[in-house]
């Protein structure tokens, strides 16, 4: 079995790249996948507290690599799924630890036995970013509608293809419908338009995402109906293959109710 | 809080790009003016270019970047 690497990185920090990684494994574990998701932020590794995971964790990233304990060892399986694991990142090492080399090896390896392997990539465009590429098949973009995040893909997008990484595609994270109505924030369309590259998906602002990461919980698991959590189970099924329309984003105003129940729109 | 002139998001997508040119093709924003200039001196040597419309603008498709000039002609009388 070959699976395939993907890793999610976007420029800028703070966008979402963690959740979005964390709920696109479990969608994908829940769609009965094999999947290996890699925390590649060493030091300050985050995706085991969004996965509620953190308690469990023995070996990391780093200890596979010097050879402190066998890959199997440090691999975490999630309580839920049973098809999903996390290799942690490293908290008292820093990126440097780990080179390209090592990293495309690793998930050489991991990818013979999993179907999707899922690298959380840092923010930034230096050696932990190139570590997170390094084995990578497929590079998703998260981006949210600002001016800041949008330059910084568009940045990353540019450094992918000098590193081969060719057609990535994006996901545009925290989109506020009412603000995208008013032209208050740009839409999907100005985006696309001037990164010039694939949408893989759109995922609405939503406060469950708070709430599943103050519990541990992926939202896909713990409300997979909320708009964040039908939008990233959305985006796991376009991964595995399957054409999708984007979900209806715009909020139904009274008005607009009232206007489709009498039949004027 | 409103926006004083049009929408918010306009402005956004305009120093957007403004700001894509210079990471992209690492032009400053006087570089990049004096180029529109010699374009428009030149251009103007064989049409009359309606110089108040003219647009510039980085864009990137399928792996390739291109600088598009936008230049519309004024119709002859």
């Amino acid at each position: 079995m070959a699976g395939k690497v993907i890793v999610v990185t976007s420029g800028k920090g703070g966008v979402g790249k963690t959740t979005t990684t964390a709920n696109i494994g479990t969608a994908l574990a829940m769609m009965d996948k094999r999947v290996c998701l890699i925390d590649a932020d060493i030091g300050l590794r985050n995706l085991d507290v969004v996965m509620g995971l953190e308690n469990r964790i023995v070996y990391d990233l780093v200890d596979v690599v010097e050879g402190n304990c066998r890959l199997e060892q440090a691999l975490i399986r999630d309580k839920r799924q049973h098809n999903l694991f996390l290799l942690p990142a490293a908290q008292t090492r820093d990126k440097n630890a780990v080179t390209p080399y090592q990293m495309k090896e690793l998930t050489d390896r991991l990818k013979e036995e999993m179907d999707y392997v899922l690298v959380d990539s840092p923010a930034g465009i230096e050696q932990g970013f190139k570590n997170a590429i390094a084995g990578a098949d497929l590079a998703i973009i998260v981006t949210t509608p600002e001016v800041s995040a949008v330059r910084d893909a568009d940045r990353v997008i540019g450094l992918l293809e000098t590193e081969g990484l060719k057609n990535p595609e994006v996901v545009i994270n925290r989109l506020r419908p009412d603000m995208v109505e008013k032209g208050d924030m740009m839409d999907i369309s100005d985006m696309i338009e001037i990164l010039a590259i694939n949408l893989l998906g759109v995922v609405p602002e939503d406060e469950n995402i708070v709430i599943s990461t103050n519990r541990g919980e992926p939202v896909v698991l713990r409300n997979g109906n909320s708009r964040a959590g039908t939008a990233f189970l959305n985006i796991a099924r376009r991964i595995n293959g399957e054409e999708l329309p984007l979900m209806n984003l715009e909020k139904e105003t009274l008005l607009k109710k009232f206007k489709r129940i009498v039949g004027l729109s | 809080m409103r926006s004083d002139s049009g929408s918010s998001k306009d402005i956004a997508k305009e120093r957007l790009q403004f700001i894509l040119i210079h990471d992209r093709i690492k032009l400053s924003p006087e570089e990049m003016d004096s180029l529109k200039q010699e374009m428009l001196e030149v251009l103007s040597k064989y049409v009359k270019v309606d110089d108040r419309k003219i647009k510039m603008a980085v864009n990137r498709s399928e792996g390739i970047t291109a600088l598009v000039a936008n230049f519309p002609i004024k119709r002859s009388e």
